[in-house]
């Protein structure tokens, strides 16, 4: 709407030169917004409670000690026992490994299948797009959560299974991401350029094609991350997947919703704080993200 | 207009089609035999053999494919192993506990969240345009039980304003003659106040649970809609027409801004459905959701699929009236085809 | 006492306009003067950039949340209107002063009927009363030369022809008979014939009620046509203002000069258009070679009509009627040929095919019927698909029209430019074709160090260029030129042209250059085609057709061209 053009203005800047300008532009976005760099510090935290969780906590998750059962936060424990005497702080850290584990390669696997098959779909149309759509189409008739209980269900009730419903249960999405961005660009002018360049139709999708459609699905994944460790979660919550005593932050919730009528907090209070921020996390990196990789925003 | 009506219902029938297909996959893909895990646990090899039988599991697969599209029609469902009724029975039994939450808490989200939505749109970089995003974003962070339970524990264990979060009515009160199955309608309709009081307050608490989760992508969408709308080019001659910020706003801003906001709406019904399950555990409110998730605890897989496959049959319902909201608000769709 | 007379009408005096963007304020306008008197058109001139469009927004007071009026003042029939309150402001538009825009259906709300909305702007400044004001919107759809406007009151914007739409912003605009109408590049984006219609539409309303119009344009063509004074404005400053003829005749500053020369104007060489001397340079000849290099021959190309209309008309019982049995043809059988060292300029509006069949010519879509011969060999039995990867691609290349939409924005020049090469050249190993690619950089006249930026580094013009070095990368014999100047200012245009001219001496290319702007396809063509509806109705040589057009359509178009007196 303005009639002012400020790409005009930012059209007269230095020229970038790869790689050491996109890590000095990825700096300047993660120290100009504290919210990014907020996101950031917690996602570095997360990764070092995945990886290094089981060797830095004071407790044994799994160890039960029935003496000091239902604690409240103090300073042995600082985020208080369980019903069973386990430290609380020892298990929420553990658990960060499994919940990203799942999260992890659920959108790994996502990325792959839908990226693939929406990429396909958009570029070539014709029966990939039908087929494509006709899958989408029919995953997304049913509300996600409960398709993915259905699932669980059918295919038995573990980890595994759970990644591959979340997996599923995302497919649509990406799918719609990358068909999309696939679509718009198909008759493009630099990809008719590229045509008449002598590039194959194989080697423009590859060449031309992939690298314009990349980050837009990597913000995505950042934000299916989020989603995918509410999702998981909440499966955990209703008892599918994880089973006890491992430590899950979904089903530490539930465990400690027995508590929360009778007073005890932390129980199910903790968990559920390290699933917020995580979720959070990922959000905001997703956001973060955007800025970093859209090649208009560079300078 | 009926045509269109006619035209949207040709295009349900395909997802219908699909959603009957895979709920069928859904009943195949047990790990192990399928029979004994119907037949439960402690069946005798006998009865497993019924079970089978019964199933259809010994025929092959089209055939197995067309008894049970007849079943369907007949509205059998299976039936439950723990409770040996119909699922079908169960599930229309339990269909009003969960739609007068789901709508409950939908009406609330959206009461909310639409005026905040457009408000920080028009008043952009305002104190509510603040609030807005941090509302959308925590929201959309928090896992719905972990809501619930917050609410749990600062309105009924530290403030007591709420009761016990045991289902829908205390042991003291019951129900009130059937009408719509929702309680807090039908206890207005037969006057009896007290049951009304009774049950709207064991139902506020998990509707405002799914009303706060409801209401970060709502929020989001509304806002971010109304931003696009207000700097679009015909809102910008109706500024330069001299036209009332009101008139702008309403009229031309708001409606075309709703577009994208009923379009949302299906993908935040699918999560509400979703949502539904998480909360009716939380506050043991005797839905479907919990029926399936009972039933899933107890390997009794029957009412799990009937589960999966109402859901799916409701949710391709009110995608289908979506649409034809849609079509009533945008001229485009209605005379384009 | 004052000649109230004399007050012009819209006074604006030293008027600083600043914007607040991620790098700092930035000054938009800077100090300019401009006044427009009671009945007179106003033309404000520039290119992109000078600033035009946004005084018109502070003048409405409409600039978004990051531009403010930073200094100076703005009068309106003795109204000082920074100063005036939001709802004075809210009076003032629509009822003393209207502003009309380009893209017309996008500036009307698309769900509300168009009727509708010329009774709100009637209602809102008590122009009428709601028992009468459907009458009164009906009644301004007349004036505005609709067609049944009882019937098109009922309309939806999508429902009418980019002309219609502009008609019915235009009755928005004038429907409470105001003072001064502010017309921001109305015109853009229009068939020059449509465009004809509209600005004679605005000028009969505006000068039958005595009103004061300013134009704004980058068209100096529209703005000798139509405007009495005008206002040359560049960088965000006012650079020349003078009645029309002076303007146009013998202005007086730099700039101006070279806008004016620049500008394709009947009786102007390319050369004419730069502002330096130059060394006359021989015209072209045409190699009298006999064989034609492209033949093409009966062209057809059919799109199936949307299939659903058919099959759903069937599905209700209803005969399906004998327009969605046909299936569309965009083109309609064509016949032309292009020689060796040839420019052929292919013209129309849009809709008549000129594109799609550029495209076919170019082998990046395939011809329903027909045939493309390249120097004797059948290119157009050859499905495009295939076509990338054989030896004939090297032999036609195109330039497209939008230098920002034909330039992978990952992709540095370089790159761009070097893509060809790498594929059909030969080259390869970097340094060889780095030195490939500034040999091609400089012979279009792109400094070397932009060859490492990105597209959203460079400007228009240079965009361009890297463009226009992709496409005689491998030499071609035919480059087909889709447009190549629409999206660029008339001073870089002028350059473009001559560049592109020079380029075709020195290998001794041939051109396709199609285009809607018979005048730079005078310029630049020896031959003329004139499409429409998918056929050809004239071709001849570039002085028979402009001069001496056979045509009454091609009479039409050349007609509608507004241009600045010779």
């Amino acid at each position: 709407m303005t009639a002012f053009d400020t790409t005009v203005i930012e059209a007269a800047a230095s020229p970038a030169t790869g790689l050491s300008a996109t890590l000095k532009h990825a700096r300047h976005v993660v120290t100009g917004n504290p919210i990014t760099g907020f996101s950031f510090t917690l996602f570095i935290l997360l990764l070092v409670c995945a990886l290094f969780g089981p060797y830095l906590v004071p407790y044994d998750p799994l160890a039960t000690n029935t003496v000091v059962a239902l604690k409240p936060p103090s300073l042995h424990h600082l985020m208080g026992t369980d019903q069973l005497g386990r430290d609380l702080l020892s298990r929420v850290v553990v658990a960060t490994r499994l919940d990203m584990e799942v999260a992890i390669f659920s959108v790994a696997l996502v990325f792959v299948l839908g990226g693939i098959s929406g990429i396909a779909a958009g570029y070539f149309g014709g029966w990939t797009d039908r087929l494509v759509g006709r899958l989408s189409d029919t995953i997304m008739a049913f509300p996600l959560f409960v398709l993915a209980m259905g699932i669980v269900a059918a295919l038995g009730n573990t980890v595994t299974n759970i990644i591959i419903a979340t997996a599923i249960i995302n497919y649509p999405l990406y799918v719609r991401i990358a068909r999309a961005e696939a679509n718009v660009r198909r008759n493009a002018g630099f990809v008719q350029a590229a045509r008449l360049s002598g590039n194959g139709e194989f080697r423009i999708l590859l060449m031309q094609i992939l690298p314009n459609i990349l980050p837009i699905m990597m913000v995505q994944m950042s934000l299916t991350m989020g989603y995918a460790i509410l999702n998981a979660a909440g499966l955990s919550f209703i008892g599918l997947g994880v089973r006890p005593p491992t430590p899950e932050w979904g089903i530490m919730v539930a465990e400690g919703a027995a508590f929360i009528v009778s007073g005890e907090w932390w129980i199910a209070l903790f968990p559920g704080l390290a699933l917020m921020l995580a979720v959070f996390c990922f959000n905001m990196l997703g956001d973060g993200l955007r800025d970093i990789v859209d090649p208009q925003r560079r300078t | 207009m009926a045509s269109i009506v006619l035209k949207r219902l040709a295009t349900a029938i395909p997802s219908l089609i699909g959603v009957i297909f895979v709920s069928f996959l859904l009943t195949r893909v047990l790990p192990g035999d399928t029979a004994s895990y119907f037949a439960g646990p402690a069946a005798t090899p006998q009865a497993i053999a019924e079970v089978r039988k019964q199933l259809g599991l010994d025929k092959s697969l089209p055939e197995q494919f067309a008894r049970y599209v007849a079943d369907l029609a007949h509205g059998d469902l299976g039936n439950s192993l723990t409770t040996g009724r119909p699922v079908v029975a169960e599930i229309a039994n339990r269909l009003p506990a969960s739609g007068e939450l789901t709508l409950l808490g939908l009406l609330i989200a959206l009461t909310i969240a639409v005026p905040l939505g457009i408000l920080a749109a028009i008043r952009e970089g305002l104190w509510i345009d603040h609030v807005c995003r941090v509302i959308v974003t925590t929201g959309v962070s928090l896992p719905v039980f972990f809501t619930g339970l917050l609410l749990v524990y600062v309105f009924y264990f530290q403030l007591g304003w709420s009761p016990a979060p045991l289902g829908r009515l205390d042991v003291f009160y019951s129900a009130p003659p059937q009408v719509t199955g929702f309680y807090v309608v039908d206890s207005l309709i037969a006057r009896d106040f007290e049951t009304f009081r009774a049950a709207f307050a064991q139902l506020i608490l998990p509707a405002a649970t799914l009303a706060i989760f409801s209401l970060a992508p709502l929020a989001r969408i509304t806002r971010g809609s109304m931003l696009a709308v207000m700097g679009s080019d015909f809102v910008r001659t109706a500024r330069a027409s001299g036209l009332t910020p009101k008139t702008v706003i309403l009229t031309y801003a708001f409606r075309n801004a709703m577009l994208p906001v009923v379009t949302t709406l299906g993908m935040v019904f699918s999560f509400l459905l979703g949502a539904n399950v998480l909360v009716e555990k939380v506050f043991a409110w005797p839905g479907i959701g919990s029926y399936a998730v009972e039933a899933l605890l107890a390997s009794d897989y029957a009412p799990v699929q009937g589960f999966v496959l109402a859901m799916a049959v409701l949710y391709v319902a009110l995608n289908l009236m979506i649409d034809l909201l849609y079509g009533v608000i945008d001229p485009r769709v209605r005379l384009e085809a | 006492m004052l000649d109230v007379v004399h007050q012009p009408l819209l006074d604006i005096r030293d008027l600083t306009v600043e914007f607040a963007t991620r790098r700092g304020t930035v000054t938009a306008v800077r100090n300019i003067d401009i006044s427009a008197n009671k009945g007179e058109t106003l033309g404000i001139v520039g290119e992109s950039g000078s600033g035009k469009s946004v005084t018109s927004f502070a003048v409405m007071r409409i600039l978004d949340r990051a531009g403010r009026i930073a200094g100076g003042s703005v009068t309106f029939s003795g109204i000082d209107l920074r100063a005036a309150s939001d709802r004075d402001m809210g009076d003032m538009r629509g009822r003393e002063i209207s502003m009309i825009f380009q893209n017309p259906r996008a500036a009307l709300n698309p769900i509300r009927k168009v009727g509708y909305q010329i009774e709100d702007v009637l209602l809102r400044h008590v122009q009428a009363v709601p028992a009468n004001v459907k009458e009164k919107a009906i009644d301004i759809l007349k004036q505005v030369r609709i067609a049944r406007p009882e019937e098109r009151y009922h309309a939806y914007p999508f429902e009418l022809s980019g002309g219609m739409c502009q008609r019915i912003v235009i009755a928005i605009a004038l429907a409470c008979r105001p003072q001064l109408l502010i017309a921001d590049e109305p015109t853009t984006g229009l068939d020059v014939t449509t465009q004809k219609a509209v600005m004679e539409l605005v000028v009969e309303l505006t000068h039958k009620r005595g009103m004061s119009t300013v134009l704004i344009t980058h068209d100096l063509g529209l703005a000798a046509a139509y405007c009495d004074r005008v206002v040359v404005m560049r960088k965000g400053e006012v650079v020349e203002t003078a009645p029309s003829d002076i303007i146009f005749n013998s202005p007086a500053h730099a700039y101006t000069r070279k806008l004016m020369r620049a500008t394709p104007r009947p009786g102007a060489t390319l050369r004419d258009l730069l502002d330096e001397e130059r060394p006359a340079r021989k015209p072209t000849s045409v190699q009298a070679d006999g064989r034609p290099l492209l033949k093409i021959t009966d062209l057809v190309k059919e799109y199936a009509r949307q299939g659903v209309t058919k099959s759903m008309a069937q599905l209700f019982g209803r005969k399906a009627s004998a327009v969605d049995e046909q299936p569309f043809r965009a083109v309609d059988g064509i016949s032309f040929e292009i020689m060796r060292g040839q420019s052929v300029g292919l013209v129309g509006e849009s809709g008549c095919g000129k594109s799609t069949t550029s495209m076919m010519a170019m082998r990046l879509l395939d011809p329903t019927s027909g045939s493309i011969v390249l120097d004797g060999e059948d290119i157009g039995a050859i499905p495009a698909r295939k076509f990338a990867k054989l030896p004939a691609r090297k032999r036609i290349q195109m330039v497209f029209q939008d230098p920002t939409d034909s330039l992978n924005p990952r992709f540095t020049a370089m790159r761009a430019i070097a893509d060809p090469i790498l594929r059909l050249g030969g080259i390869s190993g970097r340094d060889a074709l780095r030195a490939r690619c500034e040999e091609l950089a400089q012979l279009v006249g792109l400094p070397r160090h932009l060859l490492d930026r990105f597209p959203h580094q460079l400007s228009g013009g240079q965009k361009a260029r890297v463009g226009i070095a992709r496409a005689i990368a491998l030499h071609p014999e035919l480059v087909i030129l889709d447009e190549p100047t629409a999206a660029l200012d008339v001073s870089v245009q002028a350059i473009v042209l001559n560049l592109l001219d020079e380029l075709k001496a020195r290998f001794g290319m041939s051109y396709l250059f199609v285009s809607h702007d018979l005048h730079v396809v005078r310029l630049l063509c020896d031959h003329v085609i004139v499409m429409k509806s998918g056929r050809i109705v004239e071709q001849g040589s570039a002085e028979q057709v402009l001069e001496a057009p056979q045509d009454e359509y091609t009479r039409e178009l050349i007609a509608a061209i507004p241009h600045p007196p010779v």
